[in-house]
């Protein structure tokens, strides 16, 4: 039982059940840094991940 | 979780603001925003013609969308950096730009550095020197210098540019940390035009948080250019900005509340006017006429001679 989260070309898993903001928490990645999106749509960071769905974050920070 | 507006599933939280909203309502919101900061710092009026900087990233291309669809006269300029650092990302990025135009029968205007002055950005960093062997320092130096000729060139009345909330701040940060008082004092969402030569210069998204920008690109189905520049390593800027971001993620709104309480703290005088020594030491230059406060040639045309004395 897993959600699976991509950012770039990472792939990360993580336990069904929680929410985005939790998943995120537990990868380390900032939720300031990234928009999340399921099957094209965003999502906040509230939603709960269920089992099988994949995440693609998308990077939000530019420097130049 | 559901739009504070219509109650239908937000698809945006923003923690700052204590506000979640749908696709439609947010996009709307954004829009609003700008508007309501284009008229509180007196940034310009829908009869003056607008020249927006755009570098095919989600945040001027966001606001040349958001321009456009407030009905503001508004053609784009891209600079044709010359970078490519093995992603070919300047003319990925030129693309993007002319796609975007075209789609919305927009005037893009185009300047290719190479083709123009003889060599790219960083053929230009290489041979001058400048800038520890990142040409940062120099693309910086070039923008700033055409953007500012083509607006006075093109007769435009205003030049926009596309810095968000994370860039002020981050840039604040940075001149705090360090203490640099000129730089400080001429932070603002307004630089106005003067007798030397300088069009004014606006950013119109200086309070809308870098997410909510790619929310906006991503919603309005821009296609703007995901690559970060092949030069970006190591760069300050990111650097600070994950240390605000770290910040937020513990006290949603401070980005913000350190940006503006500092606007207002200028306001109320926090810097001495001798602080601010830059601009009554401008002269113009020699070889293009455009405001330096070198003696001589401004930093811009001695890079330029230097290329050509190379040949």
């Amino acid at each position: 039982m897993a959600v699976t989260l991509i950012l770039r070309d990472q792939e990360y898993q993580v336990r069904p059940g929680m929410t985005l903001r939790d998943a995120l928490r537990k990868l380390e990645i900032l939720s300031e840094s990234v928009l999340a999106t399921r099957d094209g749509e965003m999502i906040v960071d509230e939603e709960i991940l269920h089992d099988g769905e994949v995440i693609k974050l998308i990077a939000v920070i530019s420097g130049g | 979780m559901k739009c504070r507006k219509c109650g239908a599933t937000a698809v945006v939280h923003m923690r700052q603001h204590h506000l979640a909203l749908c696709k439609t309502h947010f996009l709307d919101w954004i829009v609003e925003q700008t508007q309501r900061f284009i008229e509180k710092y007196h940034m310009f009026s829908p009869q003056e013609r607008l020249l927006v900087a755009v570098s095919g990233g989600k945040d001027s291309l966001s606001l040349w969308d958001i321009l456009w669809r407030l009905g503001y006269q508004v053609d784009g300029l891209y600079i044709g950096l010359g970078i490519e650092g093995g992603s070919d990302y300047s003319n990925k990025s030129h693309q993007l730009c002319e796609d975007f135009a075209r789609e919305r029968a927009l005037k893009l205007l185009v300047v290719d550095v190479a083709g123009v002055y003889g060599a790219s950005i960083p053929e230009i960093a290489a041979i001058t020197h400048r800038g520890r062997e990142k040409p940062c320092s120099v693309c910086g130096i070039s923008k700033r210098h055409i953007m500012n000729r083509v607006a006075r060139e093109g007769g435009y009345d205003v030049l926009v540019t596309g810095h968000n909330l994370d860039d002020e701040a981050a840039v604040l940060f940075g001149n705090t940390m360090n203490w640099i008082p000129g730089y400080l004092v001429r932070q603002s969402p307004v630089l106005e035009a003067d007798e030397h030569g300088f069009v004014r210069k606006v950013k119109p998204l200086c309070r809308i948080y870098e997410r909510e920008m790619a929310a906006y690109a991503f919603l309005r189905g821009i296609e703007y250019i995901y690559e970060e520049c092949p030069h970006v390593g190591g760069s300050t800027t990111l650097y600070y900005k994950d240390i605000l971001n770290r910040m937020e993620m513990d006290r949603p709104g401070a980005k913000l509340n350190f940006y503006l309480t500092f606007l207002q703290a200028k306001e109320g005088g926090l810097f001495a006017p001798q602080a601010d020594r830059g601009r009554d030491t401008l002269s113009a230059c020699p070889t293009c006429g455009q405001p330096t406060s070198a003696p001589g040639e401004c930093s811009f045309c001695r890079m330029v001679l230097r290329i050509k004395e190379i040949g």
